[in-house]
């Protein structure tokens, strides 16, 4: 704590979000008793996956590899790591080798910094500058089935592990915007992110049981899509929901909202490419 | 080459029920959707699915537009001898694809 006057007391929600309490306003003689409580909130994780909030179904769905459909993409992806493309003529496993080696863990920490010029970019991106870059070709469009077939198979190298968003200052501004759009209210229902994502989550929209929102399973076959579709799709189906108007394709938004939600779900397991309804 | 995911056990007692889940990729068009040129898409689905174990036919179905895209299908059989069981999908445009797995009964 640097100064009484920015002293704060920060924790995380059950939902994940964090809260902070600056001490002035709380005054000192309760700085204790919220210390206690603070304890308490920690000791149980009360983070949940949209993966958990499924039913047993689905579940078992997503955890049989011959009945997930994302792994369909996946055998897509695992030809295209090892077939050559553009004028360098290199295949991805060129550079990479075996992708249970070199691509283990790279799913859980995206959105990452790549090099510059290119800066702040999600998984999607960054193989698509391996393409442009490194294999001299076209980039692939953005939610073509080629391109998901990739991160798919890039991000079943990190099934299980933690999400481990990195500590890279340059993704802490990108962060700050995402929270700051995921609490804003917008659109004509003047809803924001966290009103059903913290706020009700658990509970029903219709059919539907609002999830905690943590991108735990990208890219996911969704079953009303009936395709595998990437985080900033799920997004733009939530900002259509709470009719407001989407992001251009490609627009930072999706990319803020997602580093934020990375952020926001570290630590939990990934298990991607999954089932969602 | 079709993109195809069946699970099937390798080996079974003879008189066993076990079960073969086959999963394949294809869009099962519906033939009802316009596309962004406001055209009707036409119709391209699996129209049949076909098992047979040694050549004896043992699972078959008939597919219609309402079945979603990338159709997964759960179906039980007894073993009865050891061979080869051949998964076959037909359908619109052409579309064939096959898929052996072999089996041990003892
Ligand atoms: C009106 C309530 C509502 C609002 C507002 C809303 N969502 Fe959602 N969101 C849902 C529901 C319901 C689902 C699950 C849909 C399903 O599975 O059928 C969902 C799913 C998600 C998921 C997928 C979670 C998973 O397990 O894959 C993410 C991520 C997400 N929302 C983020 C957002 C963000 C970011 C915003 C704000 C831009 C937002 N949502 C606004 C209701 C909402
Ligand atoms: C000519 C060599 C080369 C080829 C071909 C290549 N890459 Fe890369 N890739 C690199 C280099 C070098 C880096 C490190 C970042 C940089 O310098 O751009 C990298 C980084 C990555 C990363 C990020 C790894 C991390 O730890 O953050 C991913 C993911 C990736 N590549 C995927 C792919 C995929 C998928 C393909 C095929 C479509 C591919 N690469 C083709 C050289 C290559």
């Amino acid at each position: 704590m640097s100064s009484a006057g920015d002293a704060a007391l920060e924790w995380r929600a059950p939902s994940g979000r964090l809260r902070r309490i600056p001490l002035v306003r709380l005054g000192f003689a309760l700085a204790g008793v919220f210390c206690a409580s603070l304890a308490l909130a920690q000791s149980g994780d009360l983070r949940r996956s949209g993966y958990q909030e499924m039913g047993p179904a689905l579940q078992k769905m997503q955890d049989d590899d011959t009945a997930n459909p994302a792994m369909l993409f996946v055998q897509v992806g695992a030809a295209a790591w090892a077939a050559k493309a553009g004028a360098a003529g290199k295949s991805c496993a060129d550079c990479h080798g075996d992708a249970a080696v070199s691509m283990k863990g790279v799913a859980a920490r995206y959105p990452a910094v790549a090099p510059a010029p290119a800066g702040p970019v999600d998984l999607e991106g960054r193989i698509n500058l391996c393409r442009t870059v490194h294999q001299q070709a076209p980039a692939l469009v953005a939610e073509s089935d080629d391109l998901l077939a990739l991160s798919a198979f890039v991000t079943l190298q990190s099934r299980g592990l933690p999400i481990a968003p990195p500590d890279d200052p340059a993704l802490a501004a990108l962060r700050a915007q995402g929270r700051d759009l995921y609490e804003r209210r917008q659109g004509q229902l003047n809803l924001s992110c966290a009103n059903c994502h913290d706020d009700n989550a658990g509970h029903r929209l219709a059919g539907a049981v609002i999830p905690q929102g943590h991108p735990t399973g990208y890219p996911i076959y969704r079953l009303e899509w009936q395709a595998l579709g990437s985080i900033a799709r799920r997004l733009r189906n939530c900002v259509v929901g709470m009719r407001a108007e989407p992001w251009q394709p490609g627009a930072t938004e999706y990319l803020a909202l997602e580093a934020y939600l990375m952020d926001r779900a570290r630590g939990m397991a990934l298990d991607g490419p999954g089932v969602r309804p | 080459m079709a993109n195809v995911l069946v699970n099937a056990p390798k080996t079974a007692k003879k008189g066993d029920t076990i079960e073969i889940k086959a999963l394949i990729m294809h869009p099962m068009e519906t033939g009802f959707r316009p596309g962004t040129n406001g055209r009707i898409i036409p119709r391209n689905i699996v129209e049949d699915f076909t098992v047979t174990w040694n050549g004896r036919e043992i699972f078959r179905m008939r597919m219609s537009p309402a079945i979603a895209a990338n159709p997964f299908v759960s179906f039980f059989t007894v073993a009865s001898e050891s061979g080869t069981v051949v998964l076959r999908w037909s359908g619109d445009e052409g579309f064939v694809a096959e898929h052996r797995v072999a089996i041990a009964v003892t």
